[in-house]
This record gives C-alpha cells, sequence and structure tokens, in this order.
C-alpha cells in the first residue's frame, strides 16, 4: 500500500511547516517564554538547525511534568499576547492535569475535521447533542463549535469523569452507574424535546446507554461522532452492528495536546480496526518502540504512540504518549503514516483508569 | 487455534476482543477466547424474557430428564467447543493445559459433575426440601393441605465463576431444573467446564435460548451481576467484597472450612489423620471446602508432626501421572506471593512451619518449567496468629490449639467444619454458630459435600420466594 500512495509531497509540506513553525516559537518577537529560556539552556539554535521533521529529534522527547502544573502563561506565545486564551486540561485520571494553552487551535482543528464529515450524515443547519466530558476539557467547546461551523445549535450535557474515575476507585460501581444513567436521561429528554437534533457527540459507554433506551435512528439521528476514550474494535463492530441501525458512524481519536485525528472511513477489509491518521501537518503521530522511542516500529507493529505538536499556539515535539498502538501506512486519502487500535499503554496500564465514560 | 466464542443465547458469536490463554508448564498459546464488551452483556440482558420462556416450555420433570441425559453425555460424548469437537479426554487435557490440575482431578471432577446431573432430583429434593416441583411448573399446588405458590425472583442467574476448580460448576447446575435461564462468565483460566456443560445440556435437548456464556473482564462481569436479578460470584475477599451487602447476589469467597477435634476424642487423634490428609491435600488443595485449618483443645504439636511427615512425602508428578496429587500455578508470579505471604506471617512469633524440616528444600519449587507450593503445615499457638485463619490456593492447613471453650468463637466464619467429638455442648454451640456454613458430625472429610445441601445460601431459596395463595 505505502508503495501506490504518493508521499512525497505532504512529506515536503510537513518539512515546511516545521521550519515555519520553529521560526514563531523561537523568535523572541513571536515564541512563548517556556521556549525561549529553553533555548538559552541549549547549545545550538533551532532556528538555524532544524530544517525538517526529523531534526526535531534534537529536543529529545517533550516531558510530561512541563504541563503539570507551574505558571501556565509561560506558554503563551508573545505573538499572542493580546489574543483571549483558553487553557484547557487533560483527563486528570493521572495526578495534576496537564493543562495546555489555546486560542484558536481548537476552532481550527474542528472546521478541519468538519470537512471530513460527510453532509448527508451530519447535515448543515441541523443540531447537535453533546452528552460526554465538559469542564475543563476542549471538547466541550470544540463540539459546540464543530456545530456552529456547520450552522448548527448544540445542545450540551454535563459529565465529569473525574467524579466517575472517583466512583470507581472508592469501589462505588452502582453509584458510578447511576451517575451515567442521569446523564443518559438529561440526553434523552434533550432529543426527545428537539426534532431538529440530527447529530450526536458523546462516548462509547454513553453510546452504548443511550441505544440501550432507544433507537437514536427513530429519534432522527443520522450521524454519531464517537470519541474521549479508548474505543476497540469490539466496540467498533458492536455500535455499526447492533447499535446504530445504519447511522453514520464517526470514531475519533483525539486530545487536549494533539488535536482531533481523523478516523480512516469503514470499509470490512479493515475487520472494524479503528484507524486514524493525524491532522498534518499540524501534529504527528508516531509509533515507536517503547523500550527504544527513538526507533519507529515497522507498519503493522506495536509499539508506544509518540506525539508532535506543531501549531503557532503550541509546540510539543517528541511526547511519549499513554497509549499503545499498531503502525498504520499511508492511505490514499491520508497520504501519511497513521495508527491502527489505540488503546492505554500496557505497560503503564496499572497505573490508569481509563475508559470508565 | 482453538477458538471459544461467547453463547449470546446459545448462538456461537466470535468477538474482536480475545484473549489467548497459554499452556501453563509450556507458555506458548493454548486458546483463544472471545471476550464480550460490556455494551453486549447488556444491551443482551435487556431480552431476558426469551431464555426464562423457552425453558418454560418444559416441565420440571422433563428438564430432570434433560439433565440426566446431560450427566452422560458430559461424561462420554463429542461435544462443540467453539468450531470443534471435544471428546471427554480433549477436555481432561484442557483443563489441565490452562490450569495445572493433573487429570485424575479433572476426572474426579468430572464425575462430581456428572453425579450432580445425573441425581439432578434428588440434589432438587434437597435443595426444595422435598417440594413437588409440578408446583413449579404450575406456579400453586398443594401439599397435605396446605396451598403453596412459588414465584421466581429472576429471569436469569448471572454467574461469576472461578478457575480453582471444575467441581464448582455443581453449583449452578440446579439451576437449570428450576426452570432459571444461565448467565455465565467463566473464569479466565477455565472457560472448559461451563461450555462443555452447556453444550451437554443442549445435545440433551435444553433450549439453547436459556444459556448465554460471556467470557469477560472485571467490568463485564459487574455487568452480568447488575443486569440479572439474581446472581453469584466466586473469587477473593477483594473481588467479591463489593457485593457482599447486596442480597440479590450470594457471595462464595474464600471457605476457611476446618476439622475441630473435642476433648473427648483428642487422645485418639491419629484415627483421625487420614481425614485430616484428605481434607487438606483432595482436589490439590484447591477448593473452598479444603481444610485450612485443625482446631484442637490439646496434642497441637504432635498432630502438626503427624501431618508434616505424610505430606512432606507428596512432591509434584506429571499431569498424566495418575498418583498427582498437587496443581503447579499457571501464574508462577501468584505462587511466589503466597509462599512470600506465608514467610512473612511467619516472621511473628508464634507460628512455625512444621514441613520445613521434613521436605528438602523450599516451599516453593520449580519443576518442569512449573511453578509448586509443596503442603505446609504449620503450627499455631494462638488463633490471634495472622496464620492461624488463612487460606490458599495449595494444601495448606494450620493446626491451632485452643482451649476447647473458646473453639466455637474463635473459628470465625468457615464454610465446613468437620467437628470430630460427641461432646454435646461443643457440638451445641457449633450447632447454633451463625458463622458455620456446613457442620459435619463426626469423621467426614471437609471435602465430601451431599449437593442436595445448602452452600452459602439455598440455590432454590435464592431463586424463588414462597407467596401468600389462596383459591376457592
Amino acid at each position: 500500500m505505502t508503495n501506490q500512495v504518493q508521499t512525497t509531497r505532504p512529506r515536503k509540506s510537513l518539512d515546511a511547516w516545521v521550519r515555519e513553525i520553529i521560526h514563531w516559537h523561537f523568535d523572541p518577537a513571536t515564541g512563548c517564554p517556556f521556549w525561549l529560556d529553553h533555548a538559552k539552556s541549549l547549545s545550538w539554535d533551532p532556528r538555524r538547525e532544524i530544517k525538517g521533521f526529523e531534526d526535531l529529534s534534537r529536543f529529545g522527547f517533550f516531558q510530561d511534568e512541563w504541563l503539570r502544573g507551574g505558571d501556565v502563561r509561560r506558554w503563551v506565545p508573545r505573538g499572542f499576547t493580546d489574543k483571549p486564551v483558553y487553557v484547557f486540561e487533560t483527563g486528570g485520571s493521572t495526578g495534576v492535569p496537564k493543562s495546555r494553552i489555546s486560542i484558536e487551535d481548537f476552532r481550527i482543528d474542528y472546521e478541519a475535521f468538519s470537512k471530513t464529515l460527510p453532509d448527508e450524515a451530519f447535515p448543515f443547519g441541523a443540531d447537535w447533542l453533546s452528552l460526554g466530558p465538559t469542564g475543563p476539557r476542549r471538547l466541550r467547546l470544540a463540539v459546540e463549535h464543530l456545530a456552529q461551523y456547520r450552522r448548527g445549535i448544540c445542545f450540551m450535557v454535563d459529565l465529569d469523569p473525574r467524579w466517575v474515575i472517583k466512583l470507581i476507585r472508592m469501589n462505588q460501581p452502582k453509584m458510578a452507574e447511576e451517575y451515567k444513567q442521569h446523564v443518559v436521561e438529561q440526553g434523552l429528554t434533550l432529543l426527545r424535546a428537539h426534532d431538529n437534533i440530527r447529530c450526536l457527540f458523546t462516548t462509547p459507554k454513553l453510546l452504548e446507554a443511550l441505544c440501550e433506551k432507544v433507537s437514536l435512528k427513530k429519534l432522527g439521528i443520522t450521524g454519531v461522532f464517537c470519541g474521549g476514550t479508548e474505543m476497540t474494535p469490539q466496540f467498533h463492530r458492536f455500535a455499526v452492528e447492533e447499535l446504530l441501525d445504519g447511522i453514520y458512524f464517526a470514531p475519533t481519536y483525539g486530545n487536549t495536546l494533539m488535536g482531533l485525528a481523523v478516523h480512516k472511513p469503514f470499509i470490512p477489509e479493515d475487520n472494524y480496526a479503528i484507524i486514524y491518521y493525524p491532522p498534518l501537518p499540524r501534529a504527528m503521530i508516531e509509533v515507536v518502540n517503547p523500550d527504544d522511542p527513538e526507533q519507529i516500529v515497522g507498519y503493522g507493529e506495536t509499539g508506544r504512540v509518540r506525539l508532535t505538536t506543531l501549531t503557532r499556539e503550541f509546540f510539543m515535539p517528541r511526547f511519549l504518549e499513554r497509549d499503545e498502538a499498531e503502525r498504520e501506512p499511508p492511505c490514499s486519502l491520508y497520504p501519511w503514516d497513521g495508527v491502527r487500535n489505540v488503546r492505554p499503554f500496557s505497560k503503564l496500564q496499572t497505573a490508569v483508569v481509563e475508559g470508565v465514560y | 487455534m482453538l477458538h471459544i466464542p461467547l453463547l449470546r443465547k446459545g448462538e456461537p458469536y466470535k468477538s474482536l476482543d480475545v484473549v489467548r490463554v497459554p499452556h501453563h508448564g509450556m507458555g506458548e498459546v493454548f486458546v483463544e477466547i472471545s471476550q464480550a464488551n460490556g455494551g453486549l452483556i447488556r444491551r443482551d440482558l435487556l431480552d431476558q424474557e426469551t431464555g426464562r420462556e423457552a425453558l418454560s416450555k418444559f416441565s420440571c420433570a422433563e428438564l430432570l430428564e434433560i439433565c440426566s441425559c446431560a450427566a452422560e453425555s458430559f461424561m462420554n460424548d463429542a461435544l462443540a467447543v467453539g468450531d470443534d469437537l471435544q471428546m471427554p479426554e480433549d477436555y481432561v487435557r484442557q483443563v489441565s493445559a490452562t490450569t495445572g490440575l493433573p487429570h485424575v482431578l479433572v476426572r474426579n471432577n468430572m464425575r462430581k459433575i456428572r453425579g450432580v446431573l445425573a441425581e439432578m432430583k434428588h440434589v432438587l429434593d434437597g435443595l426444595t426440601r422435598n417440594l413437588d416441583v409440578q408446583i413449579l411448573d404450575k406456579g400453586f399446588g398443594e401439599i397435605e393441605g396446605q396451598a403453596l405458590s412459588f414465584f421466581p425472583r429472576t429471569q436469569s442467574l448471572g454467574v461469576v465463576l472461578p478457575s480453582n476448580s471444575p467441581g464448582v460448576h455443581s453449583l449452578w447446575v440446579p439451576a437449570v431444573g428450576l426452570k432459571i435461564p444461565l448467565v455465565l462468565k467463566p473464569g479466565g483460566a477455565e472457560p472448559w467446564t461451563p461450555y462443555r456443560i452447556i453444550q451437554a445440556l443442549i445435545r440433551a435437548g435444553a433450549p439453547r435460548e436459556a444459556f448465554s456464556f460471556y467470557p469477560t473482564d472485571h467490568a463485564g462481569a459487574g455487568e452480568i451481576l447488575r443486569g440479572c436479578g439474581r446472581g453469584m460470584i466466586f473469587g477473593d475477599t477483594a473481588s467479591t467484597g463489593v457485593w457482599k451487602d447486596d442480597g440479590r447476589i450470594e457471595v462464595h469467597g474464600p471457605g476457611y472450612s476446618k476439622i475441630v477435634i473435642g476433648e473427648d476424642c483428642i487422645g485418639e487423634w491419629e484415627k483421625y489423620l487420614d481425614v485430616m490428609i484428605a481434607s487438606i491435600v483432595e482436589n490439590g488443595g484447591r477448593s473452598c471446602i479444603n481444610a485450612s485449618g485443625i482446631w484442637v483443645p490439646s496434642h497441637g504439636r504432635e498432630i502438626a508432626e503427624a501431618l508434616a511427615v505424610r505430606l512432606a512425602q507428596i512432591t509434584p508428578r506429571a499431569a498424566e501421572d495418575d498418583h498427582a496429587q498437587l496443581a503447579p500455578f499457571a501464574n508462577a508470579r501468584i505462587a511466589e506471593s503466597i509462599s512470600q505471604n506465608i514467610d512473612t506471617a511467619l516472621m511473628q512469633s508464634g507460628a512455625r512451619d512444621v514441613t520445613a524440616s521434613y521436605r528438602d528444600g523450599n516451599r516453593l519449587v520449580k519443576w518442569r518449567n512449573s511453578s509448586y507450593l509443596l503442603p505446609t503445615i504449620v503450627l499455631c499457638n494462638e488463633a490471634s496468629h495472622p496464620l492461624a485463619n488463612r487460606e490458599f490456593l495449595f494444601p495448606f492447613a494450620s493446626v491451632v490449639e485452643v482451649e476447647q471453650d473458646a473453639i466455637p468463637d474463635a473459628l470465625g466464619a468457615s464454610l465446613v467444619v468437620t467437628a470430630i467429638t460427641s461432646d454435646s455442648k461443643l457440638v451445641r454451640r457449633l450447632v447454633s454458630s451463625p458463622h458455620v456454613d456446613r457442620l459435619n458430625l463426626g469423621a467426614i472429610p471437609t471435602n465430601v459435600i451431599s449437593w442436595n445441601q445448602p452452600h452459602e445460601g439455598n440455590l432454590f431459596d435464592h431463586l424463588y420466594a414462597r407467596r401468600a395463595f389462596q383459591q376457592v
């Protein structure tokens, strides 16, 4: 497959974009305090020596704790001093959450993602229901923006995943179940009361819970955008074969740090594997050897996910995610590397409560 | 590769999520088991009426006949396991491969299950106190002028099963005779027995819709117990604790089964050595009905020494060896952890590993690539010692010397107590103890049990309730 897909042009664009982003972040007039300070500790000048994506290895690996606590303003690029700034947080299932600032990125990412959604399933002008994590997560604003970008209005139901995680850790599965039902009931009330809701964003577990109560198709839903937690091929198959009655299903992989990956449209040959491609050139996903994360694994091989985010708002080179996946070859729609069946990194699993909401 | 599918109301379903279970000794993948996602289980459990209606079409008498035929089929026939056929000897080899249980012990358990299926009428007579089961067919009836009516408390029985020993499956099988469909979550290393029992019952004429079989994870097990009106869970205190206050769920945790010898019989303790050995060792010491404590008012040291001498002769043997008595641990780290726990507790004064003096080397041994824990007898001077009331997954027992008057209170919760005594006061106190689940009076090994007796609850009472009933 790799041989049939033209990968040279995207790679050149990526290298050019990397140079542009490095110049922005390491220019004292536009860069953020964190990277400008970091540059002082280097014996080389990123603006001179980073010529392309491969050269980012000179930065080593982005450290998780850099985003946990401290002055969040050190991440705001001087080039955006006058802009309103949001701060988004990761799930919070691993101690102090990681924080990331955002200005327009979530809008840009979701507008790009919008172009991958089929209009017949997510009609322009149709309203949305977002039933999932809210609070400090970017999903809350991002899904609403997606709806608005497609000229819809987004109804929202709150879900606090940190409370769910806490209930699980307190060995209170019944209470967690009651909380889930509380969220689902609110969603159902909105779906029944507003005929123009055609599009749904929700998490895998909430989608299951909704479909236990109603037929989403009968309620007029035509497209489901699903994400927020791990999704297995079996869940994908179950959703398509048993939950959705032919409703278009868009599984996604995204996070606060990277943005939003795009799913490869379903074909039977993939046997419900969930395949994502990063939003090049704004982010890159690689799969690396967990024991030697400098090494990219071969196509089809399993490894740890390494993220690189390349936007003017946020530069995050080579961050080792808490996920693992198989490396997926480029395809004609997305002629660059993707990932297959992302799931929690098995070597870290004991420390992480995941997929509970 | 051999693949075990889910059964969704009896229909095989091959999941895209699979767990590959290795051979306990050789390490290579032996079987691939489909895993049910939680949503699939929840969705299936939205319709529990289909299974119940399918069973209701049969009279209890017909179902008892089906159980009887299934007994022979389970024991002798080639039955489906996924897309393959499983001969009885394949079953024996497969159970042994993933659990470590020697073939001879698997065969013993097979006979136990066969017996329960074949004698289902006798089992139900015991559980229902000789109720005419036609009353369950009709819902009401009359016995000796008394009007009786029973109704099912549930549309299905959800059971979260262990991997320790196939014999445990004898406990849920009577639900079929009681017309209650089953939703089973097998133990991770032992899908073989529940799958084979289901296939035998279907072969014998039971409706397949009455059987759901969901290998799944911890969360999936929770979905089964939450989704079924009545449930059973087997496991250690940590995994069952969350259900202990839920009246819908029968919790089958550690047994802490014991032998008690009274002052009147203790002078003849040597007469009971075989009963003690059998209670500790049979079935590889892996059952909740194996004795993990010998409680005596005196002669503790002599008893511990005598047990140790006999038990030290037990060593690992090949799985195929008819004299094998020990099962290796499928997960070597569990064996290491158990042995370390015992050693740590022994550092506290008041207890001694008596077997250590009689065996060559350590308790934990590696033999033919497998980890074994050799039988262990610990002598405890006080009932409060951390090892006095412990249970492990191998032949382990503490000999605890306590004044006779203190024994009934000191025993704590005990699944089986074999009391070797004629002392009326001691007997009376054990009979009235709420902590003793099964009581044997006399020299009956703790692991010899009648299936027509309640076991950590009466299955009939769990599944049915009696209502007031009048008719003109």
